[in-house]
């Protein structure tokens, strides 16, 4: 006999309807593109396709993401925590003016956000003659690539721990203080520990976007081979010279480290609800 | 240690939390801060604990003004109203707490730390959890360690806010058994916040009494609830019948419900009555009984009288019989107020 149906449970063909219409959606949009990039850079199999990756400007390409990355991502661990405790945890006049800066990014199109960094420090810029008597480079240069990343990557891990902050409340940290420890040994032994789970999910956002940021480092880049293009530039100068292996190449590695990503959150998630009865 | 506070005020925006509050807290004793939400019990054991600053008056302890210090300076224990145990890290480590952030000689030796958190494990019973964390106990556990991670520092004070108020009612009352327990072994001075009533009248040896950021009476539970000095704490502690009339020459009358009103001048008035202060009287006013239900050793009588006031009288279980019908009643006692 089947079970009886619960009052809450749709229809059998409902369900089988809305799934198969959600599949086939994530079908065209997802999943194909992705396998194309895949497909299309292993069209004349394998060796060119790594020819390609292996190519020095490439390199440098992937190499310039990784610094970049490398040096936005940690920037903004401690630019989010700082802020998101500031916000979360205290009282102080022109909170919610702050709130929104942190907002800024997600609200202005990254290509603004590149042409601000030129129209201060580029040639012509506010800074222009100053930096160019000094012989600072920062437009069409790795300085510039940094800033740029920075400013659209900024919010993504404050957004994510501020919720998360409030949430929990002040009561524990009252509790230490109460029992004699300094400011800065409650942020470090009561505060971070409460929010490690939503910090690292908020790295791995923010890490994907580093990477993937297109817009904003296109405008500051300037698109010099080998020095200041970045794995989505490299992708776009190869497509445009017509050299779709090797522009699916790149675009295939830089697929890759998506989904590293992706599948490192996934596992995040998994052991997310085991997290409060875990010591370390 | 005795605390005094002394004509602490406090404000928040606009909206005055606490009015000009005096008390005086003995060395060692066991006080409850009742009132309703919003009366200010809250703010004050904040105001004493150091987590808050009051915005006039002083807050002495044992004669040293501690007014501005900080928490920690004050060496108070605080128990929170969701007990704020750190969630990622064991009992044990949570009852050590206190001692291990001390720093340079004042910090006790690792033997020495366990040796206490054994020792206070074993206090508020909850010996072999220190490897635990705070997810695997019950609310009633929890309590426990949190009460024991306030004691850790030895503190001069014992403050606790709400500390039964997230528990179901069987938890609650044997915590309230061994608060009393352990205030009793350490002796150390204990304040703590409460909306319950009976709570407050169980456990305490004094109760202060809130009420819109004013201490309207403090007392034994027995003064409280059998002298109480304004309307407001009469409605608040213990069970009463409400009754709005007037004074005539010592009397009461509210309807056909008469009082007897001594020390009360002439004029509109407000009185209160016990239930169990109600019994059977032929020269008492007229009650018509709807019900009567058993509750244990009592009964309760629900009644009305002629005009239509609800009335509630308390009588021991073997009593219930006589109240069927029409009964008339008068007030053993009866706590007049001029209103």
């Amino acid at each position: 006999m089947a079970a009886p149906r619960l009052s809450t449970e749709d229809p059998a063909w409902a369900k089988a309807l809305i799934i198969t219409l959600v599949l086939v959606f994530l079908g065209l949009v997802l999943v194909l593109p992705l396998a194309a990039v895949f497909a299309e850079a292993l069209r004349k199999g394998l060796q060119p396709a790594l020819d390609a990756i292996a190519n020095p400007d490439a390199i440098a390409a992937v190499k310039l993401t990784l610094l970049t990355a490398a040096i936005t991502v940690p920037f903004n661990v401690v630019f989010g925590l700082c802020a998101a405790w500031a916000v979360a945890k205290h009282e102080f006049p022109g909170k919610s003016l702050l709130i929104t800066l942190i907002d800024l990014p997600f609200s202005v199109s990254p290509v603004v956000a590149g042409l601000i960094y030129v129209l201060v420090f580029g040639l012509q810029g506010w800074f222009g003659d100053h930096l160019v008597d000094n012989g600072v480079r920062i437009i069409f240069a790795v300085p510039g690539i940094v800033l740029a990343t920075i400013f659209v990557t900024f919010p993504f891990i404050a957004r994510e721990l501020i919720p998360l902050m409030q949430e929990q409340g002040t009561s524990e940290e009252e509790a230490a203080v109460s029992m004699g420890a300094s400011g800065l040994y409650t942020f470090w032994r009561v505060t971070t520990p409460n929010v490690r789970w939503g910090l690292l999910y908020g790295v791995l956002l923010c890490n994907a976007r580093a990477m993937g940021e297109f817009g904003a480092v296109s405008v500051v880049s300037g698109h010099i081979r080998g020095l200041t293009n970045t794995m989505p530039l490299h992708v776009e100068i190869l497509y445009n010279e017509y050299d779709f292996v090797g522009a699916f190449a790149v675009a295939a590695l830089l697929c890759l480290l998506a989904i590293v990503t992706l599948v490192l959150k996934t596992a995040l998630e998994v052991a997310q609800p085991g997290a409060g009865r875990r010591g370390h | 240690m005795t605390i005094s506070i002394r004509s602490v005020e406090k404000k928040f925006g606009r909206y005055p939390a606490l009015n000009k509050i005096g008390l005086e807290i003995a060395d060692g004793e066991l006080l409850a801060l009742l009132g309703p939400s919003g009366s200010g019990k809250t703010t004050l054991l904040r105001v004493i604990a150091g987590l808050e600053f009051p915005d006039a008056g002083q807050v002495l302890f044992h004669d040293q003004d501690v007014t501005f210090a900080s928490a920690a300076a004050r060496r108070v224990g605080f128990v929170f109203q969701q007990y704020a145990l750190f969630k990622h890290m064991t009992v044990a480590k949570n009852i050590a707490f206190g001692l291990d952030v001390r720093k340079g000689k004042d910090k006790p030796s690792r033997a020495e730390i366990t040796r206490r958190v054994d020792e206070l494990l074993r206090l508020v019973e909850l010996e072999g959890l220190g490897g635990r964390y705070p997810s695997q106990l019950s609310g009633g556990q929890r309590q426990r360690v949190a009460l024991s991670r306030a004691l850790a520092v030895q503190p001069s004070v014992l403050l606790l806010d709400e500390p039964f108020g997230a528990l179901d009612a069987t938890v609650r009352k044997s915590l309230r058994r061994e608060l009393r327990r352990v205030h009793d072994a350490t002796g150390v001075t204990t304040i703590f916040v409460t909306h319950d009533q009976e709570e407050a009248l169980d456990l305490a040896d004094r109760v202060a009494i809130l009420n819109q950021g004013v201490i309207e009476q403090v007392g034994t539970p027995a003064q409280v609830h059998d002298q109480p000095i304004s309307p407001f704490v009469c409605g608040f502690v213990g069970e009463a019948n409400r009754f709005e009339g007037g004074v005539l020459n010592g009397r009461f009358t509210a309807g056909s419900v008469v009082l007897p009103a001594a020390r009360v001048a002439d004029g509109k008035a407000v009185a209160f009555v016990r239930p169990h202060d109600l019994v059977l009287d032929a020269d008492g006013f007229a009650v018509q009984v709807n019900r009567v239900h058993v509750q244990g050793a009592l009964a309760t009588v629900d009644g009305v009288t002629l005009t239509g006031q609800r009335i509630e009288v308390t009588v021991s279980r073997d009593q219930a019989d006589q109240f069927t019908g029409a009964v008339k009643l008068s007030a053993r006692r009866a706590h007049v107020f001029p209103g």
